[in-house]
């Protein structure tokens, strides 16, 4: 096997390889998104599927040969940071909802560590 | 000969760029709290599409075709941390907490807007900070 024929057949791998590492990462954040105990949580899932994403987008470029959807990869880079602008602002406007009643998964200490440092957010709510 | 070699490079770079991903989400799934799930999606999220539209700006045949990918890259460089960093902001000004094994925690308490599900919005501020955000 000559060296430009190595260098095919090594990019072949390469792409199966990748793709299936990257269909690893989609399934990962999908569960963090299901599981996701806070609406943060499910936002940087969604903020993360959309790079996953555009790394798909750029190895099935490289597969097949449609550059044409860099283009769309842009396109989604944008949509995806303008979502989660929009989803911080959210968050902030509404504030502390009585909803997530912080089973954040960090409360099951029994005593808090913020409290004896004084760092403690008064919620009004919680407890 | 020089078309091989950029094959081979292009080749590295994805499994590298594509293991950065799976590690983000591995680090998404088991990070104890927000915070440290954001660190680890921000970082390695960007990096691995990074490297990802790199090794196609490298194969690709044509002038404006990598340039296009090298733009992507550029703008996705440019708001993965501003996104991010609003998104930690967020959360931590309305209260999102740290995980209990932090050290560390240089912010500064901020007035917190709470609300019960079907009330008005009211500002709660802890004592020693002057609100500025309403009026």
């Amino acid at each position: 096997m000559n060296y430009p024929d190595f260098a095919e057949f090594f990019l072949d791998v390469c792409l199966d390889l990748s793709l299936v590492l990257l269909g690893l990462a989609f399934l990962l954040t999908v569960v963090r998104i299901i599981r996701g105990p806070t609406l943060p949580d499910r936002v940087l899932g969604l903020d993360m599927l959309t790079s996953v994403a555009i790394g798909f987008i750029a190895v099935i470029g490289i597969d097949t040969g449609f550059t044409l959807y860099v283009d769309l990869a842009i396109a989604l880079g944008l949509v995806g940071f303008l979502a989660t602008v929009a989803f911080a602002r959210f968050i902030l406007a509404r504030g502390k909802t009585g909803d997530d009643t912080e089973r954040q998964g960090v409360t099951e200490m029994d005593d808090d560590p913020f409290a004896a440092r004084g760092n403690t957010v008064e919620t009004g709510k919680s407890r | 000969m020089i078309a091989a070699t950029l094959s081979i490079l292009a080749g590295l770079l994805i499994v590298a760029g594509s293991a950065f991903a799976a590690v983000a989400a591995f680090g998404i799934l088991r990070l104890p709290d927000l915070y440290t799930r954001m660190h680890a999606a921000s970082k390695a999220g960007s990096v691995g599409s990074g490297m990802m539209l790199l090794a196609l700006a490298l194969v690709s045949h044509s002038g404006p075709e990598a340039l296009r990918a090298i733009a992507a890259i550029a703008f996705f460089l440019l708001t993965a941390p501003l996104s991010a960093h609003l998104l930690a902001k967020a959360s931590y000004a309305v209260g999102y907490r740290l995980w209990p094994g932090s050290v560390l925690d240089e912010m500064p308490r901020m007035a917190v807007t709470t609300r019960e599900s079907d009330t008005p919005a009211t500002d709660t501020v802890p004592p020693g900070i002057e609100s500025g955000r309403r009026g």
